[in-house]
């Protein structure tokens, strides 16, 4: 199935990823073969089969509740850029 | 020394030939060499490496050596490594310096395995042939025309051409055994949960899986031992234990029924890797093991299902790359989407950006049925074959590839055409799956391989076909011209 | 037209665990920014999720205790969106197969009547972190601290009809999982807060209207406020000719009113999917049944047992058993031999306002139940006056000692002797001729007067009955 620019312009801003007017026909075009591929699903016959999450059949292990983690705010904010008071910065969030 | 494998060096280092410094010097003096060549490494961690040697070599004085105590190995820029760049082959990471050890890092640092440097990739593993990384292409030692395979294309071309004994890989959907058939080296990956996950940088969390690029079975063997098992901080690694894979090794293949899947067999396979697929099986069959023919018949659709799945999740696991606790940030953004749009746009390649956008549109609303659920019950359908035929045999057995490895440049521009490479790999993933790919011979003066596939947690009986197999032929030991003995 | 208020309520309870739900960070409130945020939190490359066996235990309790059934098998999906305070770009969330499902609790109205209100279902979910809006030069400020902390978020039926219903619901929750012992129930911090889903249709329709909900309402009286207002401002809107539109609102505590939320006008679409980082939750039938055996007394059975037991009012009882401390503390002043209403009248009476004056909460009282068990065996044993009692409580409330040793210290025994108490009458008989003499005439209202006197003469002390006996008997004999 093609996908429209509308779409694609759709789902970019969905994902948060900036595309220039240059790279869309690109991305139409590429997203459209990709999308052609998938849909060679809609042969299979999966009446009855159930959805696989996982590879294994296994169960969610539990975690006991004990705190081991320290602080360690200053190694973890070395990989940021804009920081005050131990705060992460980011444009004016408007609720 | 850079010739033998790591089990060799192993027992060099234990019988006192040489030390772990001049191996480890050796190595960082062949990186020096041959990577502007090859550009395998993102970042090579010379002094730590030395540093780590020296204190390998004194573990070993003060009879505290393990058998992995000293030996040099290259990860994958897919790991975390505390302290060291980890880039994961993007300008998104570019500037990302890890605070913390993958448990795969970790587990093999405390066996004393010595880090050489960070491998080039596909860019967080999206790719069949390391072009998608921003560091550029790595070159295949065989052909520098050619590519090395990906996305552990880096790891690939570094075990090839011998500027690392042994590297670790990621495969999601046959990043280690595609580049391992491109480039004449063994890679083996593990049945999923069989290594911690924790810490390896995720692109589809069902489906990756850490395993090894190397020289031979047994030097996989060797390193799967200290790498697998259960990770608290993993809920996906499997509370299995871990036998001894070397132990396993030397079994007799008598007796061993090995399944040719004939959907491997498609016209998509060149004539010249199906001529060595057929000497391959003829070295099995030598080795007392029957071969059948088996049939996975929605093996068909692993290519589109797995163009669901994993663009699903890597969209989601994406999503943290926004510029605000590490990573790229663009430059003085308008307000707080700028500051998302432009620093995902910015920081991420055509191909992750292919990705994310295939894996928002299909869970998006009104898809999610269509394509998300739909390809989670296909996946079903082909795990349910592989299990099918593993009622009758004990291995499966095809082509890694369906050509050898192909021009830089030749596919770059043509995505579909890329993913159809995968062909016979992605179906292993898609069913969790241990599986390898072993040097197998030669098309055209390029290297292919077999792939060997087992049943969940088969490993070991997986390693001692490869392993038995090597000792029937010396594939394995072939290196490129300019890599070769002389070279270095 | 008569207008009938539909409202449904999502409840997010931030649970007691030490550690977060999928970390091993810690949950407390008030650190410094970020220092509470360790790698999984912060959604750093790599990591991942293991999560919290007690936030699940916690889960199944509030699942029994409200009637709810289990999922043997729920599953963890990702909810995906794009917020500063959000790390990972999505949230760890239970959306198709929720751990509870399907249950009820009964809310008391305050005229006494009984309401059944429907749980939906009940899910695990991690917490956001929190955006600092103060200014950072036109910046915003991101602490990550509360994200990853568990969340059980309780979501009701639409079966509210009035912002009284919905409180008394809240109320009920809020006491339900403090009794439960899985959240600690405060408001202001966060811990318990809750969506309203508002929508309002004609008296006697079936049909809902279309609803909007109001984000974030920490406290009853915000609730109360904020449904009443949407109420309201839904049924202008119907009423001028215009018709709701379904969106997303934020109560504006300050100008006691709704608006927009500008932040979620963007339709979204959460692209959920199962997380594939995490397994399916398996909850054995025999893990459930410890759990259903280690329950504690609930709220309601409590309330009943107290009417039944101890001969309390439905009231009283009700006041008793809001919070489990309280009724804890009841239960051993009353358990202890002490006359149960006298013990209730003090704990809701000068217990409760002492308390509330000097801000304390019931179980760091200065004056614990032992000691007011003792101070109550004086009551009922004669040996001081209620009104003394209270005189007696200031003192141990000081901390000046055991009722006894008040008592005996402060010499405020009471006098129980006739003869000293008749001579304490006779004097004040002859010190007041006049006042005798008008009563002897028949002015007998003066019999207040000297009892009047007689107990300020023995300071309080007297025992009240025998004075009335004994004084009747001087005049008019």
């Amino acid at each position: 199935m093609a996908l429209t620019r509308r779409q694609v312009e759709n789902i970019a801003n969905l994902a948060r990823l900036e595309i220039t007017e240059e790279e869309i026909p690109a991305f139409v075009e590429n997203l459209s073969g990709i999308i052609d591929l998938v849909d060679q699903l809609n042969a299979a016959q999966t009446d009855h089969v159930e959805p696989m999450a996982h590879p294994l059949n296994m169960v969610q292990p539990l975690r006991d509740d004990r705190v081991t983690e320290i602080d360690e705010r200053d190694v973890f904010q070395a990989n940021a850029s804009q920081l005050e008071s131990g705060l992460y910065l980011v444009p004016k969030v408007i609720e | 020394m850079h010739t033998r494998t790591l089990a060799e060096l192993a027992a060099a280092l234990r019988d006192g030939d040489f030390s772990s410094e001049e191996l480890v010097g050796h190595f960082l003096d062949r990186i020096e060499t041959l990577d502007a060549t090859l550009n395998a490494f993102v970042t090579v961690t010379r002094d730590q490496a030395l540093e780590a040697a020296r204190s390998a070599d004194s573990a070993r004085a003060d009879g505290q050596a393990g058998p992995l105590t000293g030996l040099p190995i290259a990860h994958k820029d897919i790991f975390c490594t505390r302290g060291v760049k980890t880039s994961c082959g993007s300008r998104m990471l570019d500037n990302f310096v890890s605070p913390y050890d993958a448990t795969v890092v970790g587990r093999l640092k405390a066996a004393g395995v010595v880090m050489l440097g960070k491998t080039n990739m596909d860019e967080f593993a999206m790719g069949s042939s390391n072009e998608t990384s921003w560091y550029g292409p790595v070159r295949n030692p065989w052909d520098l025309n050619k590519v090395p395979g990906g996305s552990s294309g880096g790891s690939a071309a570094a075990v090839a051409a011998r500027m690392a004994p042994a590297a670790t890989g990621t495969d999601t959907g046959g990043s280690i055994r595609q580049p391992a058939a491109l480039t004449n080296t063994t890679g083996l990956k593990p049945t999923y949960g069989r290594v911690s996950r924790y810490g390896m940088i995720a692109f589809a969390s069902s489906l990756d899986q850490a395993g090894t690029i190397t020289a031979s079975a047994e030097d996989a063997a060797m390193l799967l031992g200290a790498m697998a098992g259960h990770d608290p901080r993993d809920s996906t690694s499997a509370e299995v234990p871990v036998p001894d894979y070397l132990e396993a090794l030397g079994q007799s293949l008598s007796g061993v029924r090995i399944g040719l899947a004939k959907e491997f067999l498609d016209d998509g396979l060149d004539p010249g890797n199906a001529a060595v697929l057929e000497q391959a099986l003829k070295v099995f069959r030598g080795l007392g093991a029957s071969v059948e023919e088996v049939s996975l018949p929605n093996l068909g659709l692993s290519v589109p299902t797995y163009y669901v799945v994993a663009p699903a999740e890597c969209s989601s696991n994406l999503s943290r790359f926004d510029g605000i606790r590490f990573g790229y940030r663009a430059e003085d953004p308008r307000d707080l989407t700028d500051l998302y749009k432009r620093s995902r746009g910015e920081g991420f390649g055509a191909e992750v950006k292919r990705r994310i956008m295939t894996g928002t549109y299909v869970l998006s609303a009104g898809y999610y049925d269509a394509y998300y659920l739909k390809a989670q019950r296909v996946r079903q359908l082909i795990a349910g074959d592989f299990q099918r035929v593993f009622q009758d045999v004990d291995l499966i057995v095809g082509p890694t590839t369906p050509t050898p490895a192909f021009d830089i440049g030749a596919k770059v521009d043509d995505p579909v055409t890329m993913y159809l490479n995968d062909i016979y790999t992605i179906g292993v993933n898609l069913a969790g799956l241990p599986g390898m790919s072993v040097p197998c011979g030669f098309v055209g003066g390029l290297p292919v391989g077999l792939q060997i596939i087992g049943n969940h947690f088969d490993e070991g009986r997986l390693l001692n076909a490869a392993y038995m197999y090597q000792r029937e032929t010396d594939w394995h030991h072939r290196v490129p011209d300019g890599f070769s003995p002389e070279s270095g | 037209m008569e207008w009938e208020v539909v409202i449904g309520l999502e409840i997010h309870a931030q649970l007691k665990t030490a550690s977060k739900i999928f970390s091993a960070a810690s949950t407390q409130f008030g650190a410094e920014p970020n220092t509470q945020a360790c790698l999984v939190d912060l959604g750093y490359p790599g990591v991942l999720p293991v999560l919290n066996g007690d936030a699940v235990r916690m889960a199944v309790r509030f699942g029994l205790a409200s009637h709810s059934s289990i999922a043997p098998r729920s599953i963890f999906a990702r909810k995906n969106y794009f917020y500063p305070d959000l790390p990972k770009g999505y949230q760890i969330s239970q959306y198709e197969l929720p751990v509870v499902h399907d249950g009820w609790v009964d809310v008391v109205l305050d005229d006494g009547s009984r309401k059944r209100v429907g749980i939906t279902r009940a899910h695990l979910e991690e917490d956001a972190g929190k955006s600092l809006h103060e200014d950072f030069h036109g910046l915003t400020g991101i602490d990550l601290n509360r994200a990853g902390t568990p969340l059980l978020e309780i979501v009701s039926e639409p079966d509210m009809r009035s912002a009284k219903e919905a409180v008394a619901y809240m109320k009920l929750i809020h006491q339900l999982v403090r009794y439960l012992d899985i959240c600690d129930g405060n408001m202001q911090e966060g811990s318990l807060r809750c969506d309203a889903n508002i929508s309002v249709r004609p008296m006697g329709r079936h049909e809902f209207g279309t609803r909007a909900e109001i984000k974030n309402l920490n406290s009853f009286r915000f609730i109360e406020r904020a449904i009443n207002y949407e109420a309201e401002r839904q049924i202008d809107i119907i009423e001028s000719g215009g018709s709701v539109v379904q969106e997303t609102r934020l109560y504006d505590s300050g100008k006691d009113e709704t608006r927009p939320m500008r932040s979620k006008e963007e339709a979204n679409d959460y692209r959920y999917f199962p997380d594939p980082d995490l397994l399916p939750l398996k909850i054995e039938e025999q893990t459930v049944e410890s759990i259903r055996a280690d329950l504690p007394e609930l709220p309601w059975e409590k309330r009943d047992r107290f009417v039944e037991s101890y001969g309390l009012s439905d009231y009283d009882a009700g006041v008793l058993t809001t919070a489990r401390s309280t009724a804890d503390y009841f239960e051993t002043v009353a358990s202890g031999g002490a006359d149960a209403k006298l013990a209730a009248n003090w704990v809701m009476g000068e217990l409760a306002g002492a308390l509330n004056k000097a801000g304390i909460e019931i179980e760091n009282s200065p004056v614990g139940p032992d000691a007011l068990r003792g101070l109550l065996s004086r009551i009922a044993d004669e040996t001081i006056s209620g009104k003394i009692a209270k005189e007696v409580f200031e003192s141990m409330w000081a901390g000046e000692g055991s009722a006894d040793e008040i008592i005996d210290g402060k010499g405020l025994r009471q006098i129980t002797d006739s003869s000293a108490i008749q001579s304490v009458i006779d004097q004040v008989l002859a010190d007041n001729p006049q006042q005798l003499e008008q009563y002897r005439a028949g002015k007998v209202k003066l019999l207040g007067f000297f009892v009047g006197q007689v107990m300020k003469a023995t300071r309080g002390q007297a025992n009240p009955a025998q004075v009335n006996d004994l004084l009747r008997r001087s005049l008019d004999g």
